[in-house]
């Protein structure tokens, strides 16, 4: 409605006065202003007619009998409620506590008797004036509220859609101290960890630029690809590039994602952390020792795939070894003076680190500390991740019933990859989906993706490479052997890696049979000491040698041909589902 | 104002100088300063000798105005940066896009 004809268009004003005459002149002189008037006679006439017909304004004698003004003004302002009434008194009072008397009862203002039709005209249109704006406000007021409630009740569901979608993960692993706030997803926070096929663990971090629902938007496909690739055995790298893939594809510019990935495995003793934006991440050994993991990268969503850089930063990590990691809302906790905890606050947290406690817990209480309770938590998330040999062997949930009638049951593939290919992609994510078509193996997908790792890997580093896994017996060595790796990468002309997968029914389940080949020289298995007997060789600690264990451990038969570089191993699962090989890998 | 642009080299490079605080709240004024369509601009310079803080929506400004002086090819300096505004340019490894001195 267009406020200026609201303010020209016809009242409905009460009025009530004990005077016939008085009120006979009030009511022409209103009439011929253009208004509805409603008359009363006393006080109790006015309440009623006023709940009756909810008039826009009203003009109380005060001096009435049955019921005086004083008693109706309270009982009509008692009935409009929010509503904004005004009510003006109309007397010849002078005295100034009566007339504070009719405000203190809820009046607006005084019209003096006789009436003058020019001041009765302006203060009607002054009080109109303010009733509107009441008006307006109030709608306005409603209108924001409802708006917000309807706010609140969309972020609710989003973020029920959302916990469906990036759910938990591992996140409550025994080996991971976490906070993040129940609603961090509309601070653009989010935090997931997924198990590895192979044992160890895949950690994110992210901070989206900006709050609320855009902010979390882009945290849907982040989760679903994670948690997606993750479990299919995907390393660290390929989930970044593709997240970064998605990001940058579909943020708008100037929107990105700051974030951190950690790829742990228990196994061999080490952490991989790619760090792009957030803040320093920390190593904290054991020994007490720390080391900064700071950031590398440029956020997610910013470079296109071909300029993206998904390169880790490889470090060795023992049991009690742990790894933290923040966003920027944990350095930005402010006290009441608006202080901010700062790098600072971090360093000195971790400088105070004491043995009995975790890590985790002096961090958290170091900025409650600091705080002081003011604005806690809610816009902070802090991981902390223990290496810890027992961690990361839980089985996958169990997604489908298995039933060895539905799904592929005998088949036989062969995959080999050449050139140089063998230093861009990994084929064991594609093997391993191949071997979870077969139900009875999809429940075992650990152990069977540990089996495809170790013998690709061994005939990767050690058959095409020809690495000595010697050198990763020492701090120094370890870093040696990756940049080797990768140099070597480069020249592997003429080299491939073939995998031939065989699976087959028996009466009381199936055998998979793989073999791995590799054009490497091989090596001399008929004297290598842990590829002859059961048992590891006194007091080495070769990681080759452990690998062979383990696939010794976990199948049936692991047998050398050729000159070594052909490796056979057999397979064997049962409908009981009770596990043969109760070999326990963690050890 | 907290942003204010002149021109210098001949008129070919826009200076964008912003004081205070670089955040969500500088948005309109900071495109405002840069989207005007000059075909003469061949070159951006951010000062920041005057602003005292910068948030990640101000790291998406720059960009936008990465963006739009052409992406990989823009010609953009970022100046006179205090001490924790470069810290925060360089957590997030904004050297690899921009030229920061």
């Amino acid at each position: 409605m267009d406020d200026a004809v609201a303010e020209q268009s016809p009242l409905r004003i009460l009025i009530a006065d004990d005077s016939d005459s008085d009120r006979l002149i009030l009511k022409t002189l209103l009439k011929r202003l253009g208004h509805e008037v409603l008359d009363a006679s006393n006080g109790l006439d006015a309440v009623s007619l006023f709940q009756q017909e909810m008039p826009d304004l009203v003009l109380l004698d005060a001096l009435m009998p049955v019921m005086d003004g004083m008693e109706a003004a309270r009982q009509i302002k008692s009935l409009a409620g929010e509503r904004l009434v005004p009510l003006i008194f109309l007397t010849s009072l002078s005295e100034a506590g009566a007339l504070a008397r009719c405000l203190e009862a809820g009046g607006d203002d005084f019209l003096g008797k006789p009436y003058n039709r020019t001041i009765i005209e302006a203060k009607i249109n002054a009080f109109n004036r303010m009733r509107l704006m009441h008006q307006t406000l109030s709608d306005q007021r409603d209108l924001i509220r409802e708006r917000n409630r309807q706010l609140t009740e969309e972020q609710e569901i989003a973020k029920r859609v959302f916990d469906n979608v990036a759910h938990s993960g591992c996140l409550d692993a025994s080996n991971i101290r976490y906070h993040a706030s129940p609603q961090s997803i509309f601070n653009g926070d989010v935090l997931f960890a997924s198990p590895r096929p192979a044992g160890g663990m895949l950690i994110f971090m992210g901070d989206f630029t900006g709050h609320g629902l855009p902010a979390a938007i882009g945290a849907m496909p982040v989760a679903e690809i994670f948690y997606g690739m993750a479990s299919k055995g995907f390393n660290g790298q390929d989930v970044l590039r593709e997240i970064n893939q998605k990001l940058t594809r579909i943020l708008p510019t100037g929107m990105f994602c700051c974030g951190a990935m950690i790829e742990a495995d228990f196994k061999l003793n080490q952490v991989q952390v790619w760090n792009g934006g957030l803040p320093d991440g920390w190593l904290i050994r054991s020994s007490g020792d720390r080391q900064a993991l700071p950031s590398q990268h440029l956020p997610l969503g910013i470079l296109a795939p071909d300029q993206f850089n998904a390169e880790f930063e490889r470090l060795g990590a023992g049991p009690g070894d742990r790894l933290m990691m923040m966003t920027d809302g944990f350095l930005e906790s402010a006290d009441r003076a608006g202080n901010v905890f700062g790098e600072q606050g971090v360093i000195d947290a971790l400088a105070h680190l004491d043995h009995s406690e975790h890590p985790f817990d002096t961090m958290m209480s170091a900025v409650h500390r600091f705080t002081g309770g003011f604005k806690d938590g809610d816009d902070l998330t802090l991981c902390c991740l223990e290496m810890s040999a027992q961690a990361g062997f839980s089985p996958l949930p169990d997604r489908t019933a298995p039933s060895a009638l539905a799904g592929p049951a005998e088949w036989r593939c062969s995959y080999e990859i050449r050139e140089q290919t063998l230093g861009e992609f990994s084929p064991l994510p594609l093997l391993l989906h191949i071997c979870m078509e077969v139900p009875g193996l999809r429940r075992r997908s650990g152990e069977i993706y540990t089996l495809l790792a170790e013998l690709y890997n061994n005939a990767l580093e050690h058959g095409v490479l020809e690495l000595p896994s010697e050198w990763k017996h020492s701090p120094e060595g370890f870093g040696r052997y990756y940049l080797e790796r990768k140099r070597r990468l480069g020249y592997v002309e003429g080299h491939y890696i073939r995998f031939t997968l065989h699976h087959s029914l028996k009466p009381d389940g199936g055998r998979l049979r793989v073999v791995c080949e590799d054009s490497g020289r091989g090596f001399d298995f008929r004297n290598h000491p842990s590829a002859t007997s059961g048992a590891p060789p006194e007091g080495s600690k070769r990681y080759a040698g452990r690998g062979l264990q383990l696939l010794k451990r976990l199948s049936e038969s692991v047998r050398f041909h050729e000159q070594g570089n052909h490796v056979e191993i057999v397979y064997d699962w049962h409908f009981s589902g009770a596990a043969v090989n109760q070999g326990d890998v963690a050890r | 104002m907290p942003i204010q642009t002149r021109r210098d080299d001949d008129g070919k490079t826009l200076v964008i100088r912003i004081e205070g605080r670089f955040d969500f709240s500088t948005h309109q004024a900071f495109r405002d300063a840069y989207e005007h369509g000059d075909p003469d601009i061949r070159g951006y310079v951010v000062d920041l000798s005057d602003t005292t803080y910068l948030d990640s929506s101000a790291l998406g400004m720059l960009l936008l105005l990465r963006d739009y002086a052409g992406g990989d090819s823009a010609r953009i300096v970022i100046e006179n940066c205090n001490n924790d505004v470069r810290r925060i340019l360089s957590i997030s490894n904004f050297e690899q896009l921009f030229n920061i001195r």
